[in-house]
């Protein structure tokens, strides 16, 4: 027995920041003090608290220590683990705030959160099956093998409620109910998304680094529900991490006997294979991914056929993401009763967000459907940093829109979000601060669907590009009032005309910042102003004259010799020179220049 | 399965379950415009242009994949949908070069037609950034311009699903997106087979044939050139209706008058070489069944399969037959025996060839075809080509009296006629192979088990006591089924005709061009080979062995079938092509 | 032949310098994924990590062993951003411009290392040093924004700091 875990973060964001480093300190520290046999080290998947990376957690105590670099090691260990006082300065500060220590489950980043999808990230060691099984892994899936029918299974994951945390939210038990036909006669297939592709989303890749067998397993009854006996994960190949664990977990699952034939001695069979993405985010559509695992491009087809009826290969297929799958043993082990009692009546259960932007806990939050953004941003986010005011929220991704601060109360579900034109999405949610311009944001986005197009049908092959042609023209001041009309329109037009969800939803992001930032295109197109002085083209810098003091550092500074004065008298900026590289700003000691 | 109600356009039709709302409405009379939709093969919906309403849908629907079901109610001309199809054509046309007026597709470009319905105007409203593109010419008989591609898909389709070949494909994504090959190379360095099924599927000036037409204007403008031109069968079912007449209207007379009008010394019959070819391949396959040759023998007629056997099949060239192809043949003929007679130097003859073909433009520049030791043949241009001539001289086609083929290279069977569409030269073959084995006169010429538009055909005959196994094929992609039968000797054929392109020359990449489906609507290819059997019937004379102007060139100057001369001037060699080739940027 | 100002790789005439034994090694994998269904990828795949990139004589062995065409295989190298037609640097330098890495500016750090390496997107500097590439989120949006190079992340980075992560491998190369 070991009297104390130390839980080390090994998901991307923290090994980016040096926890593997970390690790190798501290099981020397330990080596050379003794200590291994009494304190164990774990590598643990994420902890949802990236932006404070790299993550320790020491149990029992639950004192969590973050940013921790290689040579706090030794104090942690002289201090803490021999001598039971925890190194203050290293304590995650929301657990210091008001004096005492406070566990982790009492900071306001984590009392909001409910984890039902994570509960096992950042507490076992992903590594090892018997961990997971420790905490109840593979009950559900020996229950449902031994004591239900495959009708049953789908009935309680249609009782459930539980909808598809990937894009639409389609309900997962209809999908499942879709392609239960004909069991036993048709090759079938169990298809993960794992290509998680939204910029600023990895909700995904911490389930698989943190916890994934609780894919495997989900997949298995997902595979026993429909009369599947084989399963295809598509993961992003940018994971290697969450790669290298899924083939570990699939290792052990097969050793142990809970993949493979003969699963719990029921006769059921079922195995997984691992298939890597290769860089295109339009695999994260159902049919693209599907195609693309037959060994093509990954050109998504026309719908129907449904994947359930026609899909990999040709058979019946379901497809759900990581997310949705996480759920599944919950649900088969507390029952749909008690998942239908977590959210709002059309979203149940909970919704992991990829928490970024300008907000100062930026990582991975699990909420109930149905709580507030304002509990997201203000309660659990901590707030916007630099004493900025709140914008914008980003949701969905490319395909989602922005919802604005008068939505700040609006409870966070499937429909709802739909209402005020933005989507659930995979669950990035990138908050935006009163620097944010919201022309600039949605060319931003659009530069992504364009750059990702899989160039098959026209509206989106051509028409995303004419949309992005015209955002450019806007931001660069060429813009007119017609082109935010024809801009408008051609969002319209591709919603309605692309041939897949992707292209169909890739106008949102202009359509959802017109309709609540419309102001902002105006000022671009009217007034050739960016309001959030972001579009350079857009600004000019000046030099206020009762703060310049005529040091003439900005003058010698300038690459283009746009500034002009004499020493001790204010300086002027000639617009028609001045490249608005920022030199300037970067330099001047008083804070005279500025941007209008 | 059974039938479901719908409403469309607000009336109500039953239709049968699960076809598609483009059929559906075509039932109806109600015609939805298509660009990408290729029936069978190319069913992708990409172009968005046959988007309809459907009563409930998120979004609009592309009826040419989106099946019917029972209650579906359907607006096919909405201004909801009208407008979207405009917003694609405008679309399409902003990353299009707009070369229309001087584009040997205006008039017949299906984008150019789509836009004139919809009343697209060229306002130039999205120009913007074009998609890069670089002419390939590298290819012998065919030119590829992705500026005015717009990524349907059909040449692609056409390439790997029914030639089996798969040489173009879509490469990059977005709006990166071109049809090529890879790395960039030419067609000339892949293992295209110069078949030019894609360009037959084209709906723009992107794919077209390499135009030789000023060639043979130089050609004969030259007053020392001797100029002769000869016509294959298919050309004249076809020709006429570049000039408005009905699909499988003969137009064999127009067409000799105005190759005349055009200034060519001599016009020719390539049905001649048809009917040399019978009576060579004929003696061949005897002398192979007699002498435990390789079999089964395998016609060699169509340069886009025989090509396709070079690179796919080489390992079983030997049962091609060594029969250069009716179009060279007559070449030969004319550069030795014609110019001895008519006391030309063959090095002032210029032999231009009409074929219904892209295929025999790269089969003129093989080895081994030069039997007077010039080119048989040295320029081939197509069908359309001609059309284009005529066209240009102010030639009014309608307007001319029927003309004759000048002798005796234009004297000509019913069985070289029928050489034009799939089982024509089985055909051919059986009634003089039938008339030597049996020994006596043939009752009925008809072998109709041999015809018809299936890419696929098996008879069997009793002749003259044996039994004789026959296969008849067109289309490379059903070609690749059989020799993999035969390869793995599951069929005993003893005699297989093969065409390159479905259907046969009637349906050449050279042909005039319909839109797909129309083009399947009006049968034009069934009428362009009944135009054909149309012909052989009127002929006095129906068989290749009894063609005096043939007796009498055997006479004079070959001798006998497979003679010394014969094998001199009318036979050929293969050999092997590397497909994947990593080449120097030549034709290979 | 086209697409060169698409930001797609263009040809680079670099001789292809395969040895026996990572041919054996392709064949090796071709041979024992035989029948597969949809192998085409995982085959890709391995080629490039056993190569570096895909050149046409990778992709034709591809072609001949598994009896696809060539273009197929081409087309769906091509259609993913993660195939490389050309070879990369010794150092491939990627910086994430992913949703949270670019509000917080790894568009200048892009441009940063664009300028002092002299060399755009998918481009290899003349001393096969250094490569350049933008790629989508890295999942380390805690650290925006952030660089790859090779495998080792750099995060929160400014401006300032490029020269000194060049400057390092620079040296390495040296060694």
């Amino acid at each position: 027995m070991f009297r104390c875990h130390v839980l080390l973060c090994g998901g991307t964001g923290c090994t980016s920041a040096g926890s593997r480093e970390i690790k190798k300190c501290l099981e020397k520290e330990l080596k050379e003090r003794g200590l291994d046999k009494e304190i164990a080290v774990v590598k643990t998947g994420c902890f949802g608290m990236c932006s404070v990376g790299p993550i320790m957690m020491v149990y029992p105590d639950q004192v969590l220590y973050c940013t921790v670099q290689p040579e706090d090691v030794p104090e942690i260990v002289e201090e803490h683990l021999l001598k039971g006082r925890p190194v203050k300065r290293l304590i995650y500060d929301e657990n210091m705030a008001g004096g005492g220590i406070r566990t982790l489950e009492d900071t306001e980043f984590y009392r909001k959160q409910m984890r039902v999808a994570l509960r096992n990230c950042g507490i076992i060691n992903p590594e090892n099956i018997e961990e997971y099984i420790a905490r109840d892994g593979y009950e559900a899936l020996g229950r449902v093998l031994t004591e239900m029918t495959p009708d049953e299974v789908i009935q309680v994951i249609l009782d459930s409620g539980l909808r598809g945390r990937g894009g639409a939210g389609f309900p997962t038990g209809l999908k499942w109910k879709f392609a239960s036909g004909r069991r036993g006669e048709v090759q079938k297939y169990v298809c993960c998304n794992a290509d998680e592709g939204d910029p600023g989303a990895f909700m995904d890749r911490s389930v698989l680094e943190g916890d994934p067998h609780v894919v495997l397993e989900a997949m298995a009854i997902a595979g026993y529900a429909i009369g599947a006996s084989q399963g295809y994960i598509y993961v992003r190949a940018e994971y290697p991490i969450a790669v290298q664990r899924l083939q570990i977990a699939i290792g052990q699952a097969r050793e142990y006997g809970l993949l493979g034939k003969d699963i719990f001695s029921s006769g059921f069979d079922f195995d997984i294979e691992l298939r890597l993405g290769a860089g295109a985010f339009v695999c994260g559509e159902e049919t693209a991914l599907m195609t693309s695992i037959e060994g093509n491009r990954g050109e998504p087809r026309p719908r129907p056929p449904f994947p359930a009826v026609k899909g990999l290969f040709e058979s019946p297929t379901i497809l759900n993401n990581v997310e949705t799958y996480a759920n599944i043993p919950q649900i088969i082990l507390n029952g749909p009763e008690w998942f239908a009692s977590i959210g709002t009546e059309k979203s149940k259960g909970t919704k992991v967000f990829a928490l970024g932007g300008k907000i100062r806990n930026t990582g991975l939050v699990e909420i109930p459907m149905g709580t507030t953004l304002r509990t997201v941003v203000e309660e659990i986010g901590g707030g916007i940093p630099g004493g900025k005011k709140f914008k914008a929220a980003q949701t969905g991704g490319p395909s989602g829109g922005c919802i604005p601060a008068e939505h700040f109360d609006i409870p966070i579900d499937y429909d709802n979000l739909i209402s005020i034109g933005s989507m659930m999405g995979s669950g990035g949610m990138i908050i935006m601060d009163e620097d944010t311009c919201m022309v600039d944001i949605a060319k931003f986005f659009l530069e992504f669907t364009v750059d990702e197009s899989c160039g098959k049908c026209t509206p989106c092959r051509i028409g995303t590009k004419r949309m992005l042609e015209i955002l450019e023209k806007i931001t660069e001041g060429e813009g007119t009032e017609e082109d935010l009309a024809e801009l408008e329109e051609l969002a319209y037009y591709i919603k309605d005309n692309a041939l897949c969800g992707l292209g169909q939803t890739a106008p949102n992001p202009v359509l959802s910042t017109l309709r609540y930032f419309r102001d902002e295109y105006v000022a671009h197109v009217r007034d050739k102003k960016c309001p959030a002085h972001v579009c350079r083209n857009l600004l000019e810098y000046k030099i206020s004259a009762d703060k310049c003091r005529g040091c003439t550092l900005c003058m010698r500074g300038c690459p283009v010799q746009a500034i002009q004065g004499k020493a001790k008298e204010p300086h002027v900026i000639d617009p028609q020179k001045c490249i608005k590289c920022g030199a300037c700003l970067a330099t001047c000691r008083f804070g005279a220049i500025y941007m209008e | 399965m059974g039938n479901v109600t719908i409403k469309l356009n607000g009336k109500e039709y039953e239709v049968p379950e699960g076809i598609t709302i483009l059929e559906a409405a075509k039932a109806a009379h109600i015609e939805i415009p298509t660009l990408c939709y290729l029936k069978e093969v190319n069913e992708i919906g990409a172009c968005r242009m046959c988007v309809v309403e459907v009563k409930g849908a998120k979004t609009l629907v592309a009826s040419c994949v989106y099946p019917v079901s029972d209650g579906m109610e359907i607006q096919t001309n909405s201004r909801r949908v009208i407008n979207s199809r405009r917003k694609t054509l405008q679309l399409l046309l902003s990353n299009h070069r707009k070369d229309c007026l001087a584009c040997v597709r205006s008039g017949s470009c299906e984008l150019m037609r789509l836009c004139r319905e919809l009343q697209v105007e060229e306002s130039g409203r999205y120009d913007g950034e074009q998609t890069p593109s670089e002419i390939d010419g590298s290819a012998i008989h065919m030119v590829r311009d992705n500026s005015k591609c717009i990524l349907c898909r059909r040449c692609v389709a056409v390439c790997e699903k029914i030639q089996g070949i798969g040489v173009i494909g879509a490469n990059n994504r977005g709006f990166a997106t071109s049809i090529g090959s890879p790395f960039g190379k030419g067609l000339a360095e892949t293992s295209c087979v110069s078949c030019g099924q894609c360009i037959a599927v084209c709906p723009t000036g992107a794919l077209t044939e390499k135009d030789s037409t000023g060639a043979v204007f130089e050609a004969l403008e030259d007053p020392e050139k001797y100029v002769v031109v000869q016509t294959a069968p298919a050309v004249r079912a076809a020709l006429g209706e570049e000039f408005g007449y009905a699909p499988g209207t003969p137009v064999e007379g127009k067409m000799v008058s105005a190759l005349r009008a055009l200034g060519f010394d001599k016009v020719f019959d390539t049905d001649f070489g048809a009917d040399l070819t019978i009576l060579e391949e004929a003696n061949e396959l005897l002398e192979r069944v007699r002498n435990n040759g390789v079999l089964p023998m395998i016609t060699s007629c169509s340069p886009g399969w025989v090509k396709y056997c070079e690179y796919y099949y080489p390992d079983m060239l030997g049962n091609l037959s060594s029969c250069k192809s009716p179009q060279q043949m007559l070449g030969a003929v004319i550069k030795t025996y014609f110019a001895r007679k008519k006391g030309i130097d063959p090095a002032n003859i210029v032999s231009v060839s009409v074929m219904p073909c892209t295929a025999k433009k790269f089969e003129i520049t093989r080895d081994g075809e030069s039997g007077s030791g010039y080119p048989d043949v040295d320029i081939s241009i197509t069908t359309r080509e001609l059309a284009r001539m005529i066209r240009r001289s102010g030639i009014l086609f309608g307007e001319l009296e029927d003309g004759a083929f000048d002798h005796p290279l234009g004297e000509s069977t019913g069985a070289g006629v029928i050489f034009g569409a799939t089982g024509g030269v089985m055909e051919a073959a059986l009634r003089t192979a039938a008339e030597q084995l049996e020994g006596k006169k043939l009752e009925k010429l008809e072998f109709c088990q041999v015809r018809g538009m299936e890419g696929t055909k098996e008879a069997e005959y009793t002749l003259g006591g044996r039994k004789v196994k026959v296969a008849v094929v067109s289309g490379l992609g059903n070609a690749r089924r059989i020799l993999d039968k035969v390869r793995d000797g599951e069929a005993d054929y003893q005699f297989i005709e093969i065409m390159g392109c479905p259907g046969g020359c009637i349906n050449g990449g050279g042909q005039p061009q319909w839109p797909p489906r129309e083009k399947e609507e009006r049968h034009v290819l069934e009428r362009r080979a009944q135009a054909l059997y149309g012909l052989d019937e009127e002929k006095p004379i129906r068989k290749s062995h009894e063609n005096p102007s043939i007796q009498r060139l055997y006479k004079e100057y070959l001798g006998h079938p497979g003679s010394h001369t014969a094998h001199r001037i009318l036979h050929t060699t293969y050999g092997p092509r590397e497909i994947h080739r990593i080449g120097d940027g030549q034709e290979a | 032949m086209s697409n060169k100002s698409m930001g797609l790789e263009e040809r680079k005439e670099v001789p292809f310098q395969g040895t026996e034994q990572q041919r054996e090694e392709l064949l090796g994998f071709i041979h024992g994924h035989a029948g597969q269904k949809g192998c085409l990828m995982p085959v890709m795949q391995k080629a490039q990590e056993i190569y570096g990139y895909l050149p046409q004589e990778v992709q034709k062995l591809i072609a001949d062993e598994m009896g696809i065409p060539m273009e197929k295989i081409y087309g769906v190298a091509t259609f993913y951003s993660q195939f490389h037609l050309a070879p990369k640097g010794k150092y491939q330098v990627s910086v994430c411009l992913g949703t949270a890495c670019y509000v917080k500016g790894a568009g200048n750090i892009y441009n940063k290392f664009s300028e002092l390496l002299g060399i755009g997107e998918g481009e290899c500097t003349s001393d096969g040093m250094f490569s350049l590439d933008a790629c989508r989120c890295v999942g380390a949006c805690g650290l925006a924004p952030v660089a790859m190079v090779n495998g080792d992340v750099y995060g929160r980075l400014t401006v300032d700091d490029v020269r000194g992560i060049l400057d390092k491998y620079m040296k390495d190369g040296e060694d």
